[in-house]
């Protein structure tokens, strides 16, 4: 369970996000839209605590990000904007380094790393170093260590970015898994097909401003737009506008 | 405690992995050093031959003029041959180099020495030239020590004692001892040991910070529940791991190669048993933190793993600079310069090499200081550590 309650953030005279809220509820998808630029990755930084917002807060669980960061962190797994990993390690290294920093003991560890190998399919590879991994195998790792330790809030930055098909869809299968297990799921993306396929609440982002905060059909609803797609161009004019 | 244990063990995993940290940590600081110690010494050596030993030949205009001169310098080692035709000729064969030196006997040489008026000879060379300034000196000496000769004969043959020409009879007592003798040339070493301790932890430094967030994986790992405090500390404690690693190494090769070394033949005999060297290690050692701080630090403000390559080539050379000074200077070891790190090291090691006592408030202060700014500066990264900037 997240909640975001009007938070700002400027880095020098750029004011990346101008008043976020929205709530991101257990067994529930949200998804933030938002063009390139619009602050969706500075409002997901925020929530897994490297940013400090200048104001407003930010609550995961009933636990506040800035001033009980460690304790917050605990409750997230986040896979941020352009994950990388060591490649001089294998896939399972990588996945087991962060399990180990999580505080997992080591009979933990093996059961969880094996279990999360299995669920992202990357048996094939796992033994391997991860230098000259593609994309998609990357993703698929850089996922599994965000994941390694069962946290309740799954916090993704642009997570299909330069997935093809075949894992986009693998990565869709695992969403819907973790939301039917209870998880709270936070997505961004800039792709409003992939929003729409997954999500239960599309919050759109625009300008550092939250444009619209609803389900699907609210947001159809409130634009007058049939077309997600219009709705999408119609809900970034409004803050636009103003 | 076991946060900073897991990030040291897989940041140590990591680099062992990696050809280029392997590289630079294991094979190029202690091997760099010796290598180039070699050079220099065979140089060294090869110039000193070069002066006792080898025959000078020496361009002379009018060498007929002064018979027994010419033969009192084949005596000293120096060869005679026939110069350029005339003085103006030999100004400019020295000038462009064609002649170190050249020894000029004017027509009136014969004259003014039967007459017993100082007889003028001319001895042209380019003092700028360093190489054949030695030459100019060598010849200078020979020819000095003619006149004295010549002189004492005169007076021999008015019936008196040539001794009178000598009030003074300067006796030079040498009291370096061969070790001695070898300090000047083996301070050299101390930085070797240096450089070789910090090229052992470049790249692990700069990976702690520039590296990760090249990499993308920084952010990552700074989501995770621990604190910044703990991932600096465990990357900060393998760097030592690795920058220990080079130091011994290169200590020991040191130990090897000299052995290999024809230092008798300079009259040095450098004292690098194994007891200086582990002594010179424990010496060396609070270096190894100051030194990963620092590189950690300096990384830290850089935007790319190239940016900071080229920066820690400048720290590289930083810690040369004190000893530089004071080589320069020829300071002997004082309690003040104990507080510097790198200088205090450099001026006990030729202390021990040159198997002299080593005074023990001076090793404290040098252990105790070092230890003191490797502490505040790696308290000064983790502080930096925590800042958002570093994510770039």
């Amino acid at each position: 369970m997240i909640r975001v309650a009007g938070i700002h953030k400027s880095f020098g005279k750029v004011r990346a996000v101008r008043g976020v809220s929205f709530d991101a509820p257990d067994g529930k998808i949200t998804g933030l839209l938002g063009p390139n630029g619009a602050g969706k990755s500075t409002t997901l930084r925020v929530l897994y605590t490297v940013l400090k917002p200048d104001a407003g807060s930010a609550v995961i669980d009933g636990v506040d990000v800035v001033s009980e960061a460690l304790s917050a962190r605990r409750r997230i797994g986040a896979l941020p904007h352009g994950s990388g990993l060591y490649p001089h390690l294998t896939a399972r290294e990588n996945i087991a380094y962060f399990a180990r920093l999580c505080g997992l003991d080591k009979a933990e560890v093996n059961d969880r790393v094996d279990e999360m190998i299995r669920l992202l399919e990357i048996e094939d590879f796992a033994d391997r170093r991860t230098k000259g991994f593609s994309q998609g195998q990357r993703t698929k790792v850089s996922l599994a260590r965000a994941l390694v330790h069962d946290p309740q809030n799954v916090l993704l930055d642009e997570p299909s970015n330069g997935l093809d098909v075949m894992a986009t869809r693998s990565l869709r299968r695992l969403i819907l898994k973790l939301k039917d297990s209870g998880r709270c799921i936070l997505f961004s993306s800039h792709v409003m097909q992939e929003v729409a396929a997954l999500c239960d609440n599309i919050c759109i982002i625009a300008n550092g401003q939250v444009a619209i905060d609803d389900s699907i059909d609210g947001i159809r609803r409130r634009t007058g737009c049939d077309d997600l797609e219009d709705a999408f161009v119609h809900a970034i004019r409004m803050v636009a506008d103003e | 405690m076991r946060t900073i244990f897991i990030v040291f063990v897989k940041e140590i995993i990591d680099n062992l992995r990696d050809r280029r940290t392997l590289g630079t940590a294991l094979i190029m600081g202690p091997i760099f050093g010796p290598v180039l110690f070699a050079f220099v010494i065979n140089l060294s050596l090869e110039r000193s031959l070069e002066d006792a030993e080898r025959p000078l030949e020496l361009p002379v205009i009018g060498g007929e003029l002064a018979p027994n001169l010419v033969s009192y310098l084949r005596s000293q080692n120096i060869d005679t041959v026939a110069g350029p035709d005339d003085r103006a000729a030999a100004l400019d064969a020295v000038k462009t180099g064609e002649h170190d030196v050249v020894l000029i006997i004017p027509v009136t040489f014969g004259e003014q020495l039967a007459n017993s008026v100082p007889a003028t000879i001319e001895l042209v060379s380019d003092q700028a030239d360093t190489d054949a300034d030695r030459i100019a000196r060598r010849t200078h000496r020979a020819l000095q020590s003619y006149n004295r000769e010549l002189a004492a004969l005169r007076v021999f043959a008015r019936g008196v004692n040539p001794a009178v020409l000598r009030p003074l009879n300067i006796d030079e007592v040498d009291v370096s001892t061969p070790s001695g003798r070898s300090a000047m040339l083996l301070g050299m070493m101390s930085y070797f040991f240096i450089f070789a301790t910090l090229m052992g932890g470049m790249y692990l430094a700069i990976d702690a910070t520039a590296g990760e967030r090249e990499r993308g994986s920084l952010e990552p790992l700074l989501s995770l529940p621990v604190t910044r405090d703990q991932l600096i500390l465990g990357k900060i404690g393998a760097t030592c791991i690795f920058m220990a690693l080079s130091l011994a190494l290169s200590l020991l090769s040191f130990h090897v190669a000299l052995k290999f070394m024809p230092l008798e033949q300079l009259g040095m005999t450098p004292n690098f048993g194994p007891g200086v060297v582990f002594a010179a290690f424990l010496l060396f050692a609070p270096f190894i933190l100051l030194g990963a701080a620092v590189m950690t630090l300096v990384a830290s403000f850089t935007k790319s793993y190239r940016e900071a390559q080229t920066w820690l080539s400048v720290v590289l050379i930083a810690p040369t600079m004190p000893i530089l000074i004071v080589s320069l200077l020829t300071l002997r070891p004082k309690t003040e310069f104990m507080f510097v790190p790198s200088l205090s090291q450099h001026l006990l090691l030729v202390d021990m090499v040159k198997n002299e006592p080593v005074n023990n408030l001076h090793v404290t202060i040098s252990v105790a200081s070092t230890l003191f700014f490797g502490a505040l500066l790696t308290w000064i990264c983790a502080r930096l550590y925590r800042r958002e900037g570093l994510l770039g």
